[in-house]
């Protein structure tokens, strides 16, 4: 079983600002992170900058990131910018 | 809008992108990427939020209409300042009024009697360009429509109108940003070039091209592999016909032709006017401050506003005012002429003036006739106008409706002004727009005007719908012993009694005749005794047109009550063509051919059935013999159906034993295929069922004892209650096998029936090769309706496979009571010879309509087996079982 490098409750007010954070704590090759967004009913296009921004510095740090929660809507956006194949999620 | 310089510039867009830098590509996906975002974060964006961001952007574009008019003008040295305005104006003050309540988002329509919801999905990405002649007002249109329809766009502007048209891509985004729309969901192009246009088009993420623009640019649009809504040019015919308010169609022919110096390409470009009004027309026209050419004047005006290589008009000229153009060109008019007319005198190369001019430049053309007129204007139609506007003035509506048959255009503008009727909302009801679909014609996909629709994906969510049914039997059904003195209800002045020889000689025909209604004069018709030819149903028809009879009675079995059927038909529709009405069809309610309902004779026609088998007198069906072509011609329809049946066992009873068994099977064969029809309903099954209950019961015993009047009755009951059912839920495969090798080798119906009825519901039961569509059904359900059957006969078992495979043995269990052979083999019919017949039964019985709604679809295959399976016999035949067939 993976270790839970991070978990995170996503709140949409602070998406930004907490993601980026999160980034920061990531260490290298330390297992997963899981990010919750069930409180997440829309995303910005700031918050996709920032969900880019931490996929690719959890990619350079080897380390899986989980989504949960995701609402329909928001993982629809995910998909149309083909953000989707960079996480993995669950309910 | 087509001048010389679009041509150039636009025609040739290269298909490749070797002109683009990694700089230039870079820029250009960083755009699109930028949009991508913002579309897909728009994709949450709920009506009222929408609608909340629509409306200050309006707001916004009716405050910097004159602002973007100015620019507009001062930029590309087109048009008319105050009409820009109006223009402006229009593109979002009117199309807001057409929008603000429009639905655009999720559920935008519910159709609730078609059990269809129709769901907004936005495109996404757009790419629009824009043209020079309208530049503001088309960004400011496609601004508004592409926020209420949740997509982002990259503008790109024609290179003539750059500035004016980022100014109202600037202000709209920011209205919108400022409301709520997400960033980035407006660019425009930074320096477009032709091969920034190109490789856009092509960009994988640009979900749709919308190209207002010349003919070159929408090619490339439509050429890119893209979906495209590509309008172009016009070439607009007016025929102002001699019934027309003349004063209203110049003033309304001028306010168009004038309106931002004739730079819309909806108007007007060629007037045909009718001989009689031609000079009142003109001298109105000049009233109003029109110049009108002399021949030299013309020439001199053709020679400078065309371009003689081309045939396109001279860019110099495109939104210029009349007095300006007529001093370049030489001619010597009142400084405040508004409009140049040059008559011309036909179409095409030779008459230079017969094109598209978009500046006061108007041709006119005098008409000898209406014909005349409409020939001219089907010629300009077509001189680069197809799909575009054509506009009529007249008060015949008649010329009106022809006009718009015979010219091709999206918009065909009544009584009113061309281009400002096109734009919509303003003289008509049309939707407003500000980009023309010009059909096929013009090489677009559509003829609309461009609105909200085109910028939605319209998803339709459909409902599995509740398919009505129906259960039609005749009006009413008279049963059980001497049920045939119901006769004497039946007030008739002359009827015909069709019948057969032997029923004659046994005295039935005299035991109707005794109860028909006195005072009654009755002829009796009798025919073969077989299925009944052309010539028989003449010569019945002969009698019923003779006698003048309004009453039919039909005694005898199926080829008799059949004859009767299709006599009544001619009797009553002498025009009805048989062989065109029995043409096939997969549903009733769908079929092409339709039964006459136009009747010239009426007869009541009362069925009184002489065998308890085939049930033709509750039934829709007839079936006659075409010899003359050696073919069956089956009819089918309700019309069909005797308006009254007598189902009265004393003319059964001296049914012969053969006789008996072979009706009384194929009366099961109906109830069990009714029972597991793809079109069983409730009603059927009630009938269906009820019926199998009753072959069981009395059919051996009416079999070993003739006389028994319970059992006749009985089983006479049955047979005209499974006729119910099939008549509404069809019959099945195992009368397609039946009918296929029945009359491949003469043998009766019901013993070909009960040669394939084991196996037929052993098939049935299994889980299908290949299932059905049904919609009337749930699932599949034979072997459970079959289960039902063993219940109700009290045949044991636990699981349904068991169920099935008693209900198999009791109905073998009955054929050997019956003393059916027990294969086709007993029959006397060699192996060499049915191994050669059979590929020809199984083409034969697939052609056959009866296994339509049968619940399993059978393949060619499958019918071989199912045929060798009736050959070797009974025997063979066994319940669907795991290991062998996998039940449902």
């Amino acid at each position: 079983m993976a270790m839970i490098a991070v978990f995170l409750n996503i709140d949409e007010e602070r998406m930004v600002a907490a993601l980026q954070e999160a980034a920061r704590s990531l260490e290298s090759g330390q297992g997963e992170a899981v990010l919750d967004f069930s409180s997440v009913h829309r995303i910005d296009s700031s918050g996709l900058r920032a969900m880019e921004d931490f996929a690719r510095i959890a990619d350079e740090k080897a380390v899986k990131v989980v989504l949960r929660g995701v609402k329909i809507d928001v993982y629809k956006v995910l998909k149309l910018v083909k953000l989707t194949r960079r996480f993995l999620f669950v309910n | 809008m087509i001048t010389t310089e679009a041509v150039k510039e636009r025609v040739q867009i290269p298909l490749v992108t070797e002109t683009l830098s990694t700089e230039r590509t870079g820029y250009l996906d960083g755009l699109v990427g930028q949009a991508k975002t913002a579309a897909a974060v728009f994709t949450q964006f709920t009506q009222e939020d929408v609608d909340r961001i629509v409306k200050p952007m309006v707001l916004a574009a009716l405050e910097q209409a004159q602002y973007l008019a100015r620019l507009a003008v001062e930029e590309t040295k087109l048009g008319v300042m105050e009409d820009k305005v109006i223009k402006n104006m229009v593109a979002s003050e009117f199309v807001y009024n057409y929008i603000k309540d429009k639905k655009t988002v999720g559920v935008i329509r519910e159709i609730r009697e078609r059990n269809l919801l129709e769901i907004a999905e936005p495109i996404g990405v757009l790419f629009s360009l824009t043209p020079i002649t309208n530049p503001t007002s088309t960004v400011l249109f496609k601004c508004i429509m592409a926020i209420k329809t949740r997509n982002a766009v990259i503008f790109s502007p024609h290179p003539k109108a750059w500035h004016c048209c980022s100014e109202a891509v600037r202000i709209m985004y920011e209205a919108a940003v400022k409301h709520g729309a997400p960033e980035g969901v407006f660019t425009c192009l930074e320096s477009p070039t032709l091969p920034d246009n190109a490789y856009l088009m092509r960009h994988k993420d640009v979900g749709l091209i919308d190209a207002t623009g010349g003919p070159g640019m929408v090619k490339a649009a439509y050429s890119s592999g893209k979906p495209a809504l590509g309008v172009g040019p016009g070439n607009t015919p007016v025929y102002l016909e001699k019934t027309a308010d003349v004063n209203t169609a110049v003033v309304d022919i001028i306010v168009s032709k004038t309106f931002d110096n004739g730079t819309i390409c909806a108007s007007e470009q060629t007037v045909v006017i009718d001989d009689e009004i031609y000079d009142a027309v003109l001298n109105k026209f000049m009233d109003l401050g029109a110049h009108i050419c002399n021949e030299k004047e013309t020439r001199l005006l053709e020679r400078t506003v065309i371009d003689p290589q081309t045939g396109f008009m001279q860019p110099m000229a495109v939104g210029q005012k009349a007095a300006d153009i007529a001093r370049f060109v030489g001619l010597s008019v009142k400084p405040n002429t508004k409009l140049l007319i040059a008559p011309i005198h036909g179409v095409g190369p030779d008459h230079p003036l017969s094109v598209e001019k978009l500046f006061p430049v108007l041709a006119v053309y005098r008409a000898k006739s209406v014909e005349e007129a409409l020939r001219v204007c089907v010629d300009v139609n077509h001189a680069g106008g197809l799909g575009h506007t054509a506009v009529v003035f007249s008060r015949n509506d008649e010329i009106i409706r022809k006009f718009g048959e015979v010219i091709n255009a999206g918009r065909i503008i009544v009584n009113s002004p061309g281009s400002i009727g096109a734009l919509g909302a303003v003289y008509n009801d049309l939707v407003p727009t500000f980009s023309f679909g010009c059909g096929t014609g013009g090489g677009n996909s559509t003829t609309d005007n461009v609105n909200i629709y085109h910028y939605l994906n319209i998803k339709r969510l459909a409902r599995r719908t509740q398919t009505h049914m129906w259960f039609r039997v005749p009006n009413q059904i008279y049963f059980n012993m001497n049920a045939v003195e119901n006769l004497r209800q039946f007030p008739s002045r002359c009827t015909i009694v069709i019948t057969n020889a032997p029923l004659e000689q046994i005295g039935h025909v005299e035991i109707v005749r005794r109860h028909i209604c006195s005072k009654t004069h009755v002829h009796v018709v009798v025919i073969p005794d077989a299925e009944p030819e052309v010539k028989v149903i003449t010569q019945g028809v002969e009698a019923l047109n003779f006698y003048k009879a309004d009453q039919i009675i039909a005694l005898g079995g199926g080829s008799v009550i059949d004859a009767a059927k299709i006599m009544k038909l001619k009797y009553e529709s002498p025009e009805a063509d048989l062989e065109y009405l029995a043409a096939p069809f997969l549903d009733l309610r769908k079929r092409v051919v339709q039964y006459p309902t136009d009747k010239i004779n009426r007869a009541r026609l009362i069925a009184i059935s002489t065998t308890s088998g085939t049930g033709s007198e509750v039934t829709p069906f007839a079936v006659l013999i075409d010899k003359e072509h050696g073919r069956k011609v089956t009819l089918a329809d309700y019309s069909l159906t005797p308006d009254v049946a007598i189902v009265d066992p004393q003319f059964v009873m001296s049914m012969p034993k053969g006789l008996t068994a072979d009706t009384g099977i194929d009366c099961l064969t109906h109830a069990l295929e009714a029972g597991v029809s793809n079109y069983a309903s409730s009603y059927t099954d009630a009938n269906a069922m009820q019926a199998i209950r009753l072959v069981f019961k009395y059919l051996p015993i009416a079999y070993e004892h003739p006389r028994d009047e319970e059992a006749r009755c009985m089983m006479h009951n049955a047979a005209c209650i499974a006729a119910m059912a099939f008549s509404n839920a069809s019959v099945g495969l195992n009368h397609a096998l039946a009918h296929a090798f029945g009359a491949r080798f003469g043998i009766a119906h019901g013993r070909a029936n009960a040669l394939m009825l084991p196996h037929v519901i052993a098939y049935n039961a299994s889980v299908p090769t290949k299932f059905m569509p049904s919609p009337y059904t749930k699932g599949y359900v034979a072997h459970k309706k079959y289960a039902t059957v063993a219940d109700l006969l009290g045949l044991g078992g636990h699981t349904t496979e068991e169920k099935v495979k008693n209900l198999i043995t009791a109905t073998e269990h009955l054929l050997d009571q019956l003393a059916f052979p027990r294969s086709i083999a007993e029959m006397g019919i060699s192996k060499e010879e049915f191994e050669r017949a059979v590929p020809e039964l199984v083409s034969i019985a697939f052609d056959d309509p009866s296994w339509r709604s049968n619940p399993r679809m059978p393949l060619m295959g499958e019918m071989v087996e199912l045929f060798w399976k009736a050959y070797e016999g009974r025997g063979a035949a066994k319940p669907a079982t795991v290991s062998q067939q996998q039940t449902v």
